[in-house]
Order: structure tokens, then sequence, then C-alpha cells
């Protein structure tokens, strides 16, 4: 049996672990969590960024080297704003890669591929991406074939 | 006490809730926030709560290492393999989370306050601190009371990381998925009150009611050997049903 002191202080153990579990939980799992703070800034303009989220994957060559931290709308163009931070050891990307918004499998979530240029220069932080392809829309792709096809005839 | 004499045994189930409704009154009604009783309670908390861990650190990690591999095995098939860690989490933070920590209580730590406390009554140690002038509700059953509602969610919590550990053990680890999306997609989906939140209400209300059962079987228990043995078991089955409706009911709600 143990001292009275002891249990008390397994207690006041257990009820600390829990409340780091709390903290864990709240922090790691749910949308209050607090984005890694490495890596570098780039950002990227496209006209429609689709189904697109904050956190979603940042490739290239289907390696996941980073995540989208905002997506906004540019107040003077219209077009949708995506900041990304990519993880330090990719600090060599050429300047002028391009960004393509893609989805993972028919159901899967959309993610930002970006395919390398042969620009000499790196990209560095607070960079933007110029080249840019736009989320692929299924409804407008139909639309366009539909009234494309009339027009050819 | 005299359940069994009685002539209309169909009806004893709900005398058995009015019963336990009175006497969680009178617990309630005596309740005086002394120093003696911080100190049992903490006590209780570690024969409820500690004495847990073993049982609730091994259950979660692989409730989440299973749940894992079944859903990513359903998920593949649809090429959404990557919503694996969504499917986990929300699961587990509203409905496994809770229910499941709640069983497991009821089962380690449940049958051994009623055991004790059909025992204290067999062999009228509670009628020793009725004459003692000590209330066996203020020194007994409130503490036991006020653990339980701490332990059992400070256990789901503790449950929910080990389960959520398993599954990033079989969906990084083991099936090489990419631990950034993994955690990206359970982050992006999951919200902090409306799915957290919501499951450790519920987390607070099955601890009260896990505790209040096993008490109220312990101190009804008829004082002999048989009598304990049948209370020990009542207070699982009667746990189990009454988390599982309750459980039903509170989503119901909150959804």
């Amino acid at each position: 049996m143990k001292s009275s002191h002891q249990i008390e202080l397994t207690a006041g153990v257990f009820l600390l672990l829990a409340i780091g579990a709390l903290i864990f939980l709240a922090v790691q799992a749910t949308d209050r969590g607090v984005v890694a703070a490495g890596g570098y800034q780039v950002t990227a303009s496209f006209s429609n960024v689709g189904g697109l989220k904050p956190r979603a994957r940042v490739s290239m060559g289907g390696v996941t080297i980073g995540m989208v931290e905002s997506i906004n709308l540019d107040p003077d163009t219209f077009e949708a704003r995506v900041v990304m931070r990519i993880a330090d050891e990719f600090d060599d990307l050429p300047e002028d890669t391009s960004a393509s918004i893609f989805t993972a499998g028919i159901l899967g979530d959309q993610f930002i591929g970006l395919e390398p240029g042969g620009s000499p220069e790196p990209l560095r932080d607070g960079d933007r991406i110029l080249l840019t392809n736009s989320a692929l829309q299924l409804e407008q792709l139909i639309t366009r074939y539909m009234f494309d096809s009339e027009g050819d005839d | 006490m005299n359940s069994a004499s009685t002539p209309t045994r169909w009806l004893d189930p709900i005398r058995h809730l009015g019963r336990a409704g009175l006497f969680l009154l009178t617990a309630i009604s005596r309740m005086r926030l002394t120093r003696l009783q911080a100190g049992e309670t903490l006590r209780q908390i570690y024969f409820a709560g500690v004495r847990s861990l073993v049982i609730i650190v091994t259950g979660g990690f692989f409730v989440g290492l299973v749940l894992t591999l079944q859903t990513y095995d359903t998920l593949s098939r649809f090429g959404a393999a990557d919503a694996v860690s969504t499917v986990l989490a929300l699961s587990l933070f509203r409905e496994l989370g809770p229910v499941l920590t709640t069983l497991l209580f009821a089962g380690r730590a449940g049958t051994s306050i009623t055991a004790e406390i059909g025992l204290m009554r067999a062999t009228e140690q509670l009628d020793a601190l009725d004459l003692m002038a000590i209330d066996p509700m203020e020194r007994i059953v409130q503490p036991r009371l006020l653990a339980g509602i701490v332990a059992v969610p400070a256990l789901v919590l503790i449950f929910n990381v080990c389960a959520i550990l398993g599954g990033v053990v079989f969906a990084v680890f083991m099936m090489g998925s990419d631990p950034i999306t993994f955690w990206a997609n359970m982050q992006a989906t999951v919200e902090l009150w409306r799915d957290f939140g919501h499951g450790m209400l519920k987390a607070v209300a099955f601890g009260f009611l896990a505790s209040w059962l096993a008490v109220y079987f312990g101190w009804t228990a008829r004082p002999t050997s048989e009598g304990v043995a049948l209370a020990t078991t009542q207070t699982v089955i009667a746990t189990a049903i009454s988390v599982l409706i309750l459980d039903f009911v509170l989503s119901a709600f909150m959804l």
C-alpha cells in the first residue's frame, strides 16, 4: 500500500498527463492548430482556386514539400492569392517554377503541384510564382465543350 | 433493501431508478466542501483514474490502430485514403473516445467501487462511520462521485491521444501515408468546439453516470457475499446500457 503522500503525487501526475493530452489534442488535432514556423513563404495568384483549403499540401513531383498557409482575394486584381510555406530543405527551387492546382483522385483533396523551371536563380522568401494554372472545374469544362463543339460545325 | 420480496418484480427497474435518483439527491444535498474531502477525492482519483491507465492506454492504442486499418482499407478503394485521419479523429472525439473509455472504466474502476462500498456495507463499516458521527455520504460517496467526474474526462483525453498515435503508427509508419497530409486533413476538418468540446461534455456526463451507478449499486448491495457479487455485475450492465442510451440522446442534442 502506498503512502497517502505518494498517492496524491501520482494523482497529480495523472491529472497533469490529462492536461497535456488536452493541449496536444486541442493544438495538434483541431482547426486551431498552430502551423509550424519553419520554412519560407512564396505566394501565387490564381484566377480560381476551386476547393483548395488552407493547410492543403504543396508538392513537387508528387513529393510533399510544403503546405498552403492562407488563401485570400487580392482586392485589386480580384485574383485568389495563395500563400505557401515550403520546407527549408527545398530552398533552391528555380525562380520560374510554375504552380497548378490538382485534385488527388476523384474524391481527394485539392493540392498545389509545383513544376520546376530552368532558371538558375532560386525562389526566395516572399517571392511570387508568376506562372500558374487554376483549378480545373468540371462544370466549366463541360460547358466549354458543349458550346465549342456547336461553334466548330 | 428488500427488492426480491415485493410481488411486482417487473416494476423493479423503475423502483431502482427512483432509489438511485433519491440516493443522488441525498448525496448532493449533503455536500460540503471540506479540506478532508479534497484529499479523499484526490485519493479516489488515484484509485479510479491512475489504476485504469494501463487498460486505457493499451485499449486506446489498439482501437486507433484497428480503426485506421479498417477505414484505410475502405477509403483507399475510393482513392480517398487521405481522409483516414479525418475519419479517425471525428469518430474518436465524438463517439468512440467517451463511450469506450467509460465502458472500460466501468469494468475496471466501477466494479471495484461497487465491491468496496458493498463490502463496507456487509462488514458494517458504514454503520461504524455513522456511529462515529462521520457521515458516510460525505466521507465515502461524494469523493467517489467527484473522482469519477474528473477521472473519466482525463482518461478520455489520454485514450484519444493514444488512439491517434495508433492511427499515426498504422497510416504513416506502416502504410507510408504522408504525415503532413495526415495532420493537415485532421486539422482542417475537426472543429475545436463542435467536435472536440462536445465529446468532452459527453465524457463529463458519462463520468458522472458511471460513478453514480457504481456508488449506488455498492450502497444498496445486500450485505452478503452473493449480494456484493450481484451488485458488481449490475454496475457493469447498468453502466453499459445507460451510457449507450445517453450517448444517443446527447448526440441527438448536440448535432
